[in-house]
């Protein structure tokens, strides 16, 4: 695995809008976004509703996921290439979800919309209109999935990493700055856990940084080769986006996104809690 | 949700006695300038929040008490301006991107 085989740039994608072996697909938590403007021919996939099951917040499983696909026109020997807002956060959880259900091959748009609409590149109004597909799902990859059980048997065991904003991490607040603060989760971290923020890995623009950049940034912060490794944020989807560089761009084995993540583990009666503030 | 809300369809300003809320309106040739990125950076540079501007140019984070820096990102430009967040308050910032 290589930043090539996984990360496209906003030129290749350019060039293969018309390719009819790939399809791009928009994920976004707001969908509106798809009807404002997409890039030609995308589809569109909403993360809330579609990647999700919303009552038991939870991933659709394997027959949903075949379902979804075919009804989006996609196919197994697709080239599937993913892109969103929010620096890829959705996109790069959609790519974890593909992955978890064997996709063979799933890319990311590097930068997603942010990059495509700073570059002033085209987007298009008109729904993508594909025919549907008997997609098949792989059974669930466990290996990069973790749940809650495993992850406090990891404290001081495995790579623990929070990539959420240094203030959420020390429990000084807990939702990403541009949401309101009320929420029903204690404020802090996993004990043990390191602090590496998803936006350390990217660029203003929402590009990733180059590999020795990123090899080095989670060297400098304790990320210890020899351990497992365990990304998780407040809902899993800026954890999805460390997943994807350490285990995608990185190559770095046996590491898992916890999407459960704080919204879960920080509602739990009984689980170690730190707070620094 | 995690992701940046909407900025068109935010509900009425309230500030609780627990937050600081930083909000206002890129302009750029004085005008209000719908789809802009505005990142909130923290004290340390470090990146922390980031919403695109709503159709009328504005923007609002839930941060907390202290200095920020607001950077905005609009084609071929990058414009870094400086606030303060105060606890319980609604602290209003204007961005001006030169033409």
């Amino acid at each position: 695995m290589s930043r090539a085989d996984v990360l496209v740039d906003a030129d290749w994608a350019e060039a293969h809008l018309d390719d009819p072996q790939v399809v791009f697909v928009e994920v976004d938590e707001d969908v509106s976004a798809y009807d404002v403007g997409h890039l030609k021919g995308a589809v569109r996939l909403d993360w809330t509703q579609e990647l999700q099951q919303p009552a038991a917040r939870d991933l659709v499983d394997r027959d949903d996921f075949s379902a979804l696909l075919s009804a989006k026109g996609i196919s197994n020997d697709d080239t599937v290439v993913l892109y969103g807002g929010n620096n890829n956060w959705f996109a790069a959880y959609a790519y974890w979800q593909f992955k978890l259900y064997g996709h063979a091959d799933v890319k990311l748009l590097d930068g997603g919309r942010k990059k495509w609409e700073l570059d002033g590149r085209e987007l298009v109004k008109e729904p993508a209109d594909r025919p549907a597909t008997q997609y098949v799902a792989k059974d669930a990859d466990l290996s990069i999935r973790a749940f809650r059980d495993e992850v406090v048997a990891s404290i001081g065991e495995k790579n623990l990493v929070d990539v959420r904003s240094p203030d959420e991490f020390s429990g000084k607040i807990k939702a990403p700055a541009h949401l309101p603060q009320e929420q029903s989760q204690r404020a802090g971290h996993i004990p043990t856990a390191i602090n590496i923020p998803w936006s350390k890995a990217a660029a203003d623009d929402g590009t990733f940084k180059p590999d020795d950049q990123l090899a080095a940034l989670y060297g400098e912060q304790g990320f210890d080769d020899g351990r497992s490794t365990i990304a998780y944020c407040r809902i899993g989807e800026r954890s999805s986006h460390t997943w994807f560089v350490l285990h995608e761009l990185l190559g770095k084995t046996d590491v898992k996104n916890y999407d459960g993540s704080w919204a879960e583990y920080g509602s739990l009666v009984g689980v170690p809690v730190q707070k620094d503030v | 949700m995690c992701g940046a809300p909407d900025q068109d369809t935010l509900p009425a300003l309230e500030v609780s006695a627990g937050e600081a809320v930083v909000h206002g309106v890129v302009r750029r040739d004085g005008a209000p300038l719908a789809g802009a990125y505005v990142r909130l950076l923290d004290r340390t540079g470090e990146f922390t929040a980031e919403v695109q501007t709503s159709a009328t140019g504005y923007f609002r984070f839930y941060a907390a008490d202290g200095d920020w820096t607001l950077r905005a990102l609009a084609p071929g430009k990058v414009v870094d301006t400086p606030v303060s967040a105060v606890r319980g308050q609604a602290v209003e910032a204007t961005v001006e991107i030169p033409a």
